[in-house]
């Protein structure tokens, strides 16, 4: 029996499950890229798929030890259409053009986006194996399962799905979830989310970091840290006369297409793990232990994700999972031990709006007019709080380091990068443009992300290939001549409807 | 130290000129919107006083907005804007660019009203240099030349400096000595230069202390009408707050595709905008004050590397059209357009509000800070629709971002120092 909701609370049956959940049971995955062949067929299993939702995927929380949990799911099925698909389902361009200029105009729509994304030279979406053209998925459809159940849902899926579209790929991941195939473990650092609503919507200035991110930040049709209501296609009430669609909150006589979906980003990374290590035991001169410290200075952890800025001996060993993710860069604003262009600095930089200082109004003021010199130094990069991504990809390719290293020279190895966000402009592009692919991060010169970057150099030819490590007692140490490590063979916005929604533009005429 | 100026020599194309003028533009560039700095109309890489410039036709989508006050939409001109930043004062640069560019810029002005083929350029253009009501430099005094020398220096130290551990302040302190040397004999051989700061014109001190204090004195002299006005000041402010029009719509798609052609080239990117203000003496007298205000704290708070919390603008201006109907602002900024959008609302909400507030449709404000911008969606939807191409831009130091050149300066003011602590000299080399 469900227990007594609120009227706020939300409707679980009507969210994609992969908002609650990476799915992290069901080892098995892959995710088919498809595209429309007969629309009719298509809307008629649209209108039926079995897609998961989050309460199906549920554990109770904080409830009654003794209600036992209703067992996982053995399969589960996640859908989501890029603008490509709604357009060749008939979708109206009005509905089309509600949602956000980059989801419609597409990842690969725009050499703009490419400079901004690093999808340049060997990555640029000419190049890609899939996601440009004629290549862009209409429908993306995850599928997981637990141990040993991927190939027969595959196979029932792939029928179902025969009539009404064609497959344009199908992208196989790996079993193995916790280390990514550099070698690191991975999926630390997530969001949280503010399911319960608790986080009071509205407009002020955050102190402190925080990881709590309000429900709007990744699920459409929610306050987000503003307090304000991303943009996404509200419909009159006539277009949804079933009333199939939820109201909007903030506009209550509109029905609310985007309620209880969110953007879907995906990327495939092909990563050059032999060429990363290679690479870093030159640089180490052999010393084996050098290199994984290299390694580790890149990725800002070390290899088994202990964060460098939290990081002792002692810790090291000692590390449990909670404490993997509590730690801000506050202590080290030289970036001593965790230095200021590693990985997840970047990725994530765990800072608050305005930068550390004094309590009080006085100090508050001071800073806010940026009268602080010391604080100044410190807010080149501010406000994190808007620029999160929940992360769910998988990797493919070999499940081992050891066996990447072992296997044959341009093996396809990777990551199947996802994330999930209410606004891709302020979350996946501005973390992939500003602060991964930025060569001017935090104050630094000539370097960009050490493991995405391009080293294409600058358009002034200043090279970007460097990768600096500060030292307490000298000039930075400074690694040169990075290779690329990572290429972009295909990617794609989505958009990952609320089940309601999705039925509704399987029904749209 | 050199000041820095600008000029804003603005004009309205004649009728049927605007193609033609488009195409002429565009030969001046290498890449969509950038300045090929050797081009043969107007070399910009030849002038070294000049910073950042920029030749934009003023088209104003959004000149129909005032039909939400109804009334009925202005006649306004189609001008050509064309704006630069430089050391020194704006007369000799124009002056320069008028003799060693003359035929390329006529043939510019040409496209423009009453532009008299026969007549004095320099004159002319003088004339159409429009004032500017406030004007924002990132570091007064930094020059050019100074920003390239510095630049190459940084460049040569940090690939001589040794990056091992140093054992000791004492080796920290050799460690400098020999780059100061080594600096010595790169300058003996003409491979470097370090110019020293020139002196600072006079004219320029007397006319910032007399601005200095002038601002003040007639803001005291007005304080007690100001006083007794207020409540009804108050009145009119929030009265217009809780009734004007928002008018954020999303801007077209091709309009937005426009301007993202010509972005993300370099580290640093253009930012022109425009628009009218609300109807209304109210607006027009708030807007008046605040400039003259914002302008007096660039010129005497925020000199050095900073407005506010934002710390990567170079060069900013407000300006005035059609009577203080409409208002045009330009920037030059690092970084792209959604960081450059996420600072301002992020760090200095408040101030866009202060300003920007008073132009039509901007999302809605309370007590004149609070609000606006913070409102994300409409701020962003509004702030694109009001950009408009930047067809020309010219920037003189390619690659590199304020960041850049604040550490580069820090690395020269470290070099010429007489004397510096052990840990000083760590520090110093900690720059490089």
């Amino acid at each position: 029996m469900k227990a007594q909701t609120p009227m706020h609370e939300i409707d679980r049956d009507d969210i994609q499950g992969l908002l609650r959940s990476g799915y992290g049971h069901h080892t098995e995955a892959c995710f088919l890229l498809l595209r429309i062949k007969d629309r009719e067929a298509a809307r008629a299993w649209l209108a039926a798929a079995p897609v998961t939702s989050a309460a199906m995927v549920e554990r109770p929380v904080g409830t009654d030890a003794s209600i036992q949990p209703e067992p996982l799911p053995e399969t589960v099925l996640q859908l989501a259409l890029s603008s490509a698909g709604l357009r060749a389902l008939g979708i109206a361009d009005d509905v089309i053009e509600g949602f956000a200029e980059e989801f419609v105009s597409g990842m690969d729509g725009d050499a703009n986006r490419a400079r901004r994304l690093g999808d340049v030279g060997a990555s640029a979406p000419e190049r890609w194996q899939w996601g440009a053209g004629q290549r862009v998925p209409h429908v993306l459809v995850l599928l997981y399962a637990l141990p040993g159940h991927l190939d027969p849902w595959r196979r029932t899926i792939e029928q179902q799905c025969m009539a009404g579209f064609d497959t344009l790929a199908c992208l196989q991941t790996a079993d193995s979830l916790d280390r990514e195939p550099f070698g690191f473990r991975d999926g630390i650092s997530q969001p949280k989310i503010d399911w319960e609503r608790q986080r009071p919507a509205r407009d002020d200035a955050q102190l402190a970091y925080s990881n709590l991110s309000c429900l709007g930040e990744f699920v459409l049709g929610y306050p987000n840290e503003y307090g304000g209501y991303t943009d996404r296609p509200l419909l009159d009430a006539q277009r949804d006369t079933q009333a199939t669609l939820p109201r909007a909150e903030d506009a209550p006589d509109q029905a609310d297409l985007g309620r209880n979906g969110s953007y879907l980003v995906l990327r495939q990374l092909q990563q050059d793990v032999r060429g990363f290590w290679t690479f870093l035991d030159g640089a180490a001169g052999g010393d084996t232990d050098q290199r994984e410290r290299f390694a580790a200075a890149m990725v800002g952890r070390t290899l088994q994700g202990v964060p460098l800025v939290a990081a002792t001996k002692a810790s090291d060993a000692a590390a449990s999972s909670a404490d993997l993710n509590a730690f801000t860069y506050q202590s080290d604003p030289q970036g001593l031990r965790c230095p200021l262009g590693a990985h997840i600095r970047r990725a994530n930089p765990r800072n608050a709006d305005l930068p550390a200082g004094t309590r009080g109004i006085i100090s508050r003021l001071i800073r806010t007019l940026g009268f602080d010199e010391e604080a100044l130094q410190q807010d080149l990069v501010a406000s994190t709080r808007f620029h999160r991504l929940l992360r769910r990809g998988r990797k493919y390719g070999a499940a081992t380091l050891a066996e990447s290293l072992a296997g044959p020279p341009g093996a396809p190895v990777g990551l199947h990068f996802i994330c999930l966000g209410a606004n891709l402009a302020r979350q996946f592009e501005f973390v992939q443009d500003a602060w991964l692919t930025g060569t001017k991060f935090d104050g630094l010169t000539a370097e960009s992300d050490p493991q995405l970057g391009t080293r294409i150099p600058a358009p002034d030819g200043t090279p970007t290939d460097g990768y600096s490590i500060p030292q307490p007692d000298g000039s930075d140490r400074r690694i040169t001549g990075l290779p690329r490590f990572v290429t972009v063979l295909g990617g794609g916005y989505f958009f990952l409807p609320g089940i309601r929604a999705l039925r509704y533009l399987a029904a749209a005429h | 130290m050199t000041p820095q100026s600008h000029f804003t020599v603005v004009a309205p194309l004649a009728a049927g000129r605007e193609g033609g003028l488009r195409e002429l533009l565009d030969t001046m560039n290498s890449a969509p919107g950038m300045a090929d700095p050797g081009n043969a109309m107007l070399p910009f890489g030849a002038f070294e006083r000049l910073h950042f410039a920029r030749l934009v036709l003023l088209g104003d989508p959004t000149l129909a907005d005032v039909e939400a006050y109804g009334f009925r939409p202005p006649q306004a001109p189609l001008y050509l804007a064309f704006m630069g930043d430089c050391d020194g004062p704006a007369r000799r640069m124009l002056a320069d660019l008028s003799q060693r560019a003359e035929a390329g810029l006529r043939q510019i002005f040409a496209h423009c009203e009453g532009f008299d083929a026969h007549g004095d350029l320099l004159t002319w253009m003088l004339a159409h240099d429009t004032p500017v009501a406030a004007n924002y430099v990132n570091w007064v005094g930094r020059s050019v030349l100074q920003i390239r020398q510095e630049s190459a220096l940084q460049r040569v130290l940090s690939a001589k400096v040794v990056r091992r551990p140093l054992a000791s302040g004492a080796e920290a302190q050799a460690a400098r000595r020999g780059l100061i040397t080594f600096v010595e004999a790169e300058k003996q051989a003409g491979r470097l230069a370090l110019a020293p700061p020139e002196r600072t014109p006079s004219g320029w001190r007397i006319a910032k202390f007399a601005n200095l204090v002038i601002v003040p004195l007639a803001g005291l002299i007005a304080l007690p009408v100001l006083i007794v006005l207020l409540p009804w000041l108050v009145y009119l402010l929030r009265t217009r707050e809780t009734s004007d029009p928002e008018i954020c719509p999303r801007p077209q798609a091709e309009a937005l595709q426009a301007l993202q052609d010509l972005e993300d080239r370099d580290v640093s990117n253009q930012y022109t905008a425009i628009g009218s203000l609300k109807p209304g003496r109210f607006r027009r007298w708030l807007l008046s004050l605040l400039l003259v205000l914002v302008d007096y704290a660039c010129r005497h708070v925020f000199t050095r590397g900073r407005l506010a919390r934002v710390q990567t603008i170079h060069f900013a201006r407000w300006v005035f059209l059609d009577d203080k109907r409409r208002v045009m602002f330009a920037s030059n900024y690092d970084g792209g357009h959604q960081a450059y959008m996420d600072d301002f609302i992020n760090k200095v909400g408040w101030g866009l509000n202060l300003l920007f507030s008073n132009g039509l449709g901007w999302p809605r404000t309370r007590w004149l800070i609070l609000g606006g911008a913070r409102i994300e969606q409409s701020f962003k939807r509004y702030q694109r629709r009001h950009q408009i191409p930047t067809q020309v831009w010219y920037k003189a130091y390619p690659g590199l971002a304020l960041v850049d050149l604040k550490r580069n300066q820090r690395i020269r003011e470290g070099l010429e120092r007489e004397r510096m602590s052990d840990a000083q000299a760590l520090a110093w080399l900690r720059l490089l």
